[in-house]
């Protein structure tokens, strides 16, 4: 395999809050490969936003990184303290589009000179030739008239075509890694097929490595072509999309994809993941999804298993798969994806 | 059993609702709309943002007054100005579940009191005693402790911000529930637990549901019939499972091409379709409401109703 364009080893992201510390990330690592896309998903508060922010040092001011390295092009991110080092960063190398365009966009300024600024900032553009540049990335994004759009606010925009424009600064200073947390949550799936669309042709078109958080899994079968599952601040399994959604390993990636309406049984309870996530102002010993698990493990709530390589892309975190476990069968919709993954080899 | 059998509960009779609108003109946010909606069923409404859906509902519980049409709650007119005693029983009986479980739940008052506020402005307990024993079923009827009614809002997840949400609506014993987006701020894990709920509570109190929302696995999941809203037009009306299977309007078929499939091989391969409005030509030939199979309705024109009943077979 090729070498990696950034390696996280056993990031821990701590946060204080009045008085308490609160582990955010506890032990996550990811490699992200040149021109691939990785969907990383997770339930709210599993640390999915706060795991990517610290590699563009876009941690709050009461969270700091704990331990743990961040390798980008030979240096350890995780040791950067100074704006100016993370200028050297920030939008150059990596990039991040958010939720919601409108905190990132001024409503202030018009959109023309939000991105014509990057351009000028980081490409040292002047006058005519960043303008017209500006132009061509609103038409690339596909805005329709931009020659029209580039004196417009933001507030003259839909939510769609201010993602749009979120996207088209991002990817203004050829960033090797583009970050988007969620950027079409807040969209209609029409526009959201609309901004997936454009996401996989830039990201094709540019050859940027994608990092695409999200919770909609059919979101995720749409871009990625790898899948990262986090819970409570680790990463438990991480594979090929098709390993991920037909022969997952995790009790916790199980649970996730049973609880999707579309592998409901209408009429019959959807299943449902029991008890609350963990609290992360206390250590947790052992495996951080037993105590939700039905068919935990004693060991899982003794000691935290390693990750265990199912193939050479697929791993998870489970004593599962350790070879002296006992043989624990995956839920019915498991063994139906497995059996409709058959289906279609054949 | 056939559609002209059941009971009725709520029917919409050419409901338009208008904002003022930039200009002098009002803007009208839901447009000429009709549609039943029978006892103990789940009707799933759909559509893009800004098409209608939560004006519909908020029709419904008389929180916007009509420019047009009328609403009937059982066969009676609630809409407009109607008897005291008429007035008092839907407030009762039609309540309202809202999208985010933060934002419509008084962040400085207890539990206690968010829960009996409907309660309170029917004057519908005989005394104190009746009251707290109502809070303490209605929390535990949506799998809380009653003991979380000394407790404040922002103390709770969000899925049990949306559960107290429920119970609000549920101590009123309602017939007839809205339910705007009651999932859409949880999570995916949390989902399916207060979607469990509302099944469960629509079979053991026979409850009714209209289910305004935009995620269409979930609305195909849950909704018996679906009606499918663009602009403020109801465009298409069937039971679930033939609308997702043979949809006819082209709004309808692009919405639905849209919808991610969690299952990489699929989605992958997925045709998504554009709705061009401009399809349409109703110069001449207007589009009217007509029923294309059993139950199966679609606003069309001539030529289009030609195409559509050909495309049925
Ligand atoms: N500034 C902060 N101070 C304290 N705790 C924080 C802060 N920011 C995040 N956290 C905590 O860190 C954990 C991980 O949060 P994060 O925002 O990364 O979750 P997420 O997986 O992105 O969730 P969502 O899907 O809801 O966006 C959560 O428990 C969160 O409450
Ligand atoms: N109180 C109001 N005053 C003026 N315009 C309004 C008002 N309420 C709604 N509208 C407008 O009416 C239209 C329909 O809005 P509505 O909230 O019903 O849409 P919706 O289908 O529920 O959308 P969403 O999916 O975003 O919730 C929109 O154009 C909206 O801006
Ligand atoms: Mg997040
Ligand atoms: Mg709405």
């Amino acid at each position: 395999m090729t070498e990696p364009i950034l390696s996280v080893r056993d990031l821990v992201v701590k946060f204080s809050l009045r008085g308490q510390i609160l582990t955010a990330i506890r032990g996550a690592s990811l490699d992200l490969y040149p021109a691939e896309t990785v969907a990383i998903v997770g339930e709210s508060g599993s640390g999915k936003s706060v795991f990517t922010k610290t590699w563009l040092g876009m941690l709050d001011a009461n969270g700091w990184v704990d331990s743990g390295s961040i390798l980008l092009e030979g240096k350890d991110l995780a040791r950067y303290r100074t704006e100016r080092e993370w200028l050297t960063i920030r939008g150059k190398k990596i990039a991040m589009v958010f939720q919601d365009p409108m905190t990132a966009l001024n409503p202030l300024r018009t959109v023309g000179m939000q991105i014509q600024e990057v351009l000028e900032l980081h490409h040292g553009m002047r006058g005519e030739e960043a303008k017209a540049r500006t132009i061509e990335i609103l038409g690339e994004v596909g805005i329709d008239m931009p020659e029209a759009r580039y004196d417009q606010y933001p507030h003259e925009f839909s939510g769609g075509m201010r993602q749009r424009v979120v996207i088209a600064i991002a990817v203004a200073c050829n960033p090797k890694i583009l970050i988007c947390d969620e950027p079409t949550t807040a969209l209609d799936v029409t526009i959201q097929a609309q901004i997936l669309e454009l996401i996989r042709s830039l990201q094709k078109k540019l050859g940027v490595t994608l990092v695409y958080i999200t919770h909609d899994l059919g979101v995720v079968a749409n871009v990625a072509d790898r899948v990262a599952v986090m819970y409570a601040g680790e990463i438990i399994e991480y594979g090929t999309v098709e390993e991920i959604f037909y022969d997952p390993r995790h009790p916790y990636t199980w649970a996730l994809l049973s609880s999707l309406p579309q592998l409901g049984v209408k009429g019959q309870p959807l299943y449902s993941i029991a008890g609350t996530p963990p609290n992360l102002f206390t250590e947790i010993n052992g495996d951080a999804f037993a105590p939700r698990n039905p068919k935990a493990l004693k060991i899982d709530y003794v000691k935290r298993p390693p990750f265990f390589q199912v193939s050479p892309a697929h791993s998870a975190k489970t004593w599962l798969l350790d070879p002296r476990a006992p043989k624990v069968e995956p839920p019915e919709t498991i063994k139906a994806l497995q059996a409709k993954y058959e289906g279609y080899a054949q | 059993m056939t559609n002209t059998e059941r009971e009725v509960i709520i029917e919409l009779k050419n409901l338009t609702v208008e904002f003022k609108g930039k200009g002098r003109k009002p803007f009208k946010a839901v447009d000429d709309v009709s549609f039943r909606i029978y006892k103990g069923e789940t009707f799933g409404l759909v559509g893009e943002t800004g098409s209608g859906k939560t004006t519909i509902g908020r029709a419904i519980v008389r929180i916007n007054p009509l420019a047009g049409g009328e609403i009937l709650f059982k066969g009676r007119r609630i809409s407009g100005v109607i008897p005291k005693e008429l007035d008092r029983e839907v407030t009762r009986k039609i309540q309202m579940i809202f999208q985010d479980p933060m934002a419509s739940l008084n962040e400085r008052a207890k539990v206690d009191y968010i829960v009996s506020e409907g309660l309170y402005n029917i004057g519908g307990f005989k005394d104190e005693q009746d009251r707290v024993a109502k809070v303490s079923r209605a929390l535990l009827e949506v799998g809380l402790l009653p003991e979380f009614a000394s407790r404040f809002p922002h103390e709770f997840s969000g899925g049990q911000r949306q559960r107290i949400g429920i119970a609000r609506a549920l101590i009123m014993e309602p017939e007839f529930i809205v339910c705007d987006e009651p999932i859409s701020s949880l999570d995916v894990s949390i989902r399916a637990q207060v979607l469990n709920l509302m099944s469960d509570l629509q079979k053991t109190k026979g409850l009714t549901y209209l289910f305004i929302s935009h995620d269409l696995s979930v609305v195909r999941f849950i909704a018996d019939r679906v009606g499918v809203i663009y602009k403020g037009k109801l465009v298409e009306l069937a039971e679930t499972e033939e609308l997702f299977e043979h949809p006819y309007h082209p709004y309808t078929r692009a919405l639905l091409s849209a919808i991610p499939i969690p299952d990489p091989r699929l989605e992958k391969k997925k045709k998504v379709l554009v709705y061009d409005p401009s399809c349409h030509d109703y110069s001449q030939d207007k589009p009217r409401w007509v029923e294309i199979t059993p139950g199966h309705f679609v606003l069309a024109n001539e030529a289009e109703i030609r195409q559509y009943q050909a495309m049925a077979g």
